[in-house]
């Protein structure tokens, strides 16, 4: 099963490599991981995405990863009901015959097309997982030159913020 | 003060009360070597940094102080890894402090350049680069608070050569502030109510001990439990010492050598109380055929310990110090004599399963039994001395035949298994404890790994008396060749050329050699009792096995047994 943890670490240098480090030397699978600085200058929010077999595998996950020095804590966003998204930019093979069709589908995924050329255009989405997986579904017909994506961010919706959890 | 970023750490050492450092100089720490020479700093300087971290490591475990070491950039630093990662793997409070290049230099690939935090991520409890002479103090302070709380382990802290050379206002903090790390002492009493309350139900209890016992000094708190209660006892490798091995209740190591009796217990009881183990995959062979009928409950420091290994029914996360002393009064709160005539059948069993099987050693073999060595040496010394080994056969014969009685008695590397650990970790027992006797049992092979600290040995005047138990052969690897890989003796034999008795008095230590059965005792004594460092040489049989053997993947009952049991 997949899990989304949010770990606040001390924003030092090489904390990210201790993290994904220790991670894949304890032979879990990494499937996200994104990094960023926080309304605190000295913390950093790293979300990361894990797939394990099960509870007591994650737990181990946890408890290994709260062995790290500079990890302040470490939160479970899997069950909290919580707001998920990832940036993706993708490079799509455009002519002047389904440029057309192309900017209609932006549209139905609230997208936004940041780069045109007579050849190609780049289409910018925020959203979930899935959402991204689809547009990049609907756009290999057009032909997909490349995709660029930051990993999942996720917050919890309401007042509490994931220092106070 | 203004003083050099190199003063400043010695500064820092003392105010650590750190007595002594075990290292090796070169360039990138000169500036540092100069100040203990300045200050007149106690220092061992062993001839390879894997010497010294060792010693660092025997010091350490055979104190519960923390052991320092000192190595230079690259190469040095380099040397320390196999060091670091024993220490890491037995939870051993260690600050290594390494030289790096000058910051300008640091990601070039600068001379003598090796990117040590990088190198030691894994194998370090936490790690540190200073490229700044104000972030001495602190990271000294920080370290040295992290290597020996909680559960303890190394730090490596690598300091840029600029540092040393430059100046600052010294002041060292009296506290740390580390936001990441609050190590927990005390725990959830509630759940040692559940313990007992386990307790009692059970008809079939053990209590399985580890290194734990060891680390936190515990084994008093832990022996006032056995006696009040007669609950049998296992231990794992790490464990002996705490109980003492003549003890009725103790059943002996567990594992793949364990004992017949504590394999067997551990395979019949029905509930199993881990305290300060790991459930090591030496221990506990397919986890899913591990004490199959038993519940487990697992003490432990470390939250990540918890179902790493073994699922555990049961859990105190928190330090033995508090925990065990709170298990024991519970307990006897809850009226243990009772529970005691219960337990009464399950008691006799266990001395039944002890009885059956008698160690090896009683019987006769053509040649010099290894056991018979080891427990010629357990006799000599009473229990007393500070025992170390090296990794291979000898050291589960030692771990077998030797009784130990006391906590902290016992150094060897469990985790990592590294042979050529024995020789420099007696070095760091011995010179912190000049008035013990302190017995090195090695190989042949684990020997040689780091036989050039016997100078290094005999330099500092440390009587240590080394048993090389000669075999001619890597013995561990022999045995499972000769078990497991169709006798097909690939690259395990010495050939036996080597004269540890000459390389031994080359080193400036003194060599003896037994070869017959009947002079063993004598030399033994003789040496036991000679002024200085002493190497004995015992020739033994190449085909004597380590047995009981659980072979790997087995389940504990199934443990080859050979004809001599």
């Amino acid at each position: 099963m997949k899990y989304t943890l949010a770990v606040l670490v001390e924003n030092r240098p090489g904390v990210l490599t201790h993290i994904s480090g220790l991670i894949s030397r304890r032979a879990f699978n990494i499937e996200s991981i994104a990094a960023g600085p926080t309304e605190e200058a000295d913390t950093t929010r790293i979300t990361i995405g894990v797939e394990v077999e099960d509870e007591f595998e994650l737990d181990q996950v946890v408890n290994q990863l709260s062995k790290l020095i500079n990890v302040i804590k470490i939160i479970n966003l899997t069950y909290v009901d919580s707001i998920q998204r990832e940036l993706a930019l993708i490079k799509v093979r455009a002519n002047k015959a389904n440029r057309s069709d192309l900017v209609d589908i932006v549209e139905i995924f609230r997208a936004k097309i940041v780069d045109v050329n007579r050849e190609t255009l780049v289409i910018e989405l925020t959203g979930e997982e899935a959402k991204i997986d689809a547009l990049c579904e609907v756009l290999v017909d057009f032909g997909i030159i490349e995709i660029v994506r930051t990993g999942r961010i996720a917050v919890s919706r309401g007042p509490v913020p994931a220092k106070e959890m | 003060m203004r003083m050099l970023g190199a003063e400043a750490v010695i500064e820092c050492l003392k105010a650590e009360e750190v007595e002594i450092v075990f290292g090796y100089p070169g360039g990138a720490v000169l500036t540092l070597y100069d100040a203990l020479f300045k200050t007149n700093f106690p220092h061992v300087l062993t001839r390879h940094e894997q010497g010294a971290v060792h010693a660092a490591d025997g010091y350490a475990r055979a104190t519960g102080k923390t052991g320092v070491c000192f190595a230079t950039s690259g190469p040095g630093g380099t040397n320390l890894v196999t060091g670091i990662a024993t220490a890491y793997m037995d939870s051993i409070p260690l600050v290594a402090i390494t030289g790096q290049v000058g910051v300008s230099l640091i990601g070039k690939d600068s001379f003598q350049e090796a990117d040590i935090c990088g190198i030691t991520t894994p194998i370090t409890k936490h790690n540190y680069l200073v490229k700044k002479v104000q972030d001495l103090p602190r990271v000294i302070k920080e370290a040295f608070y992290i290597a020996r709380t909680g559960r303890p382990g190394p730090v490596v802290i690598d300091i840029s050569k600029d540092v040393f050379n430059d100046t600052l206002d010294f002041e060292y903090p009296d506290s740390v502030e580390l936001r990441g790390y609050k190590p927990i002492f005390s725990g959830d009493a509630s759940k040692i109510d559940l313990v007992v309350t386990e307790l009692e139900k059970a008809k079939k209890p053990l209590l399985f001990i580890g290194g734990g016992v060891n680390i936190s000094g515990t084994s008093e708190e832990l022996r006032k439990f056995v006696e009040s209660t007669g609950i049998p006892v296992i231990t794992s490798l790490m464990g002996l010492g705490c109980i003492p091995c003549d003890s009725a209740q103790h059943l002996g190591m567990v594992g793949m050598h364990g004992t017949y009796a504590a394999n067997m217990a551990t395979m019949e009881c029905d509930l199993l109380l881990g305290v300060g183990v790991r459930f090591d995959d030496r221990v506990t062979s397919l986890v899913k055929n591990f004490a199959p009928k038993a519940k487990i409950v697992h003490f432990d420091i470390d939250p990540a310990e918890v179902n790493k290994n073994v699922r555990s029914d049961f859990r105190v996360i928190g330090d033995l110090r508090w925990s065990l002393p709170l298990l024991a009064e519970k307990a006897s709160m809850q009226g243990l004599q009772k529970w005691q005539q219960e337990t009464g059948e399950w008691n006799k069993l266990v001395q039944e399963w002890k009885k059956e099987k008698p160690p090896a050693s009683e019987l006769e073999a053509a040649g010099i039994k290894p056991q018979a060595v080891i427990e010629k040496v357990s006799e000599l010394t009473k229990g007393d001395a500070i025992i170390v080994t090296d990794v291979g056969q000898h050291q589960m014969w030692t771990a077998q035949s030797y009784t130990f009685k006391k906590q902290r008695s016992f150094l060897t590397s469990g985790g990592l298994g590294t042979m050529g650990y024995g020789l420099p970790a007696a070095i760091g027992a011995q010179i912190t404890l000049p008035e013990k006797t302190v017995v090195l049992f090695t190989g042949d092979g684990s020997i040689m790994m780091n036989c050039q600290e016997l100078a290094t040995m005999a330099d500092n005047g440390l009587p240590v008396k080394i048993i090389v138990m000669n075999n001619q052969v890597l013995g561990m690897v022999n045995q499972w060749q000769r078990m497991f890989y169709g006798k097909r003796y690939s690259h395990s034999s010495t050939k036996g050329c080597t004269d540890f008795v000459k390389l031994a008095e080359a080193m400036g230590v003194t060599g003896l050699c037994v070869t017959e059965p009947e002079k063993l005792d004598a030399i033994l004594e003789k040496a036991l009792k000679m002024e200085g460092p002493v190497l004995v040489e015992v020739l033994l049989p190449a085909t004597e096995d380590v047995l009981p053997m659980v072979p790997p993947g087995g389940r504990l009952d199934q443990m080859v047994l050979g004809g001599v049991f």
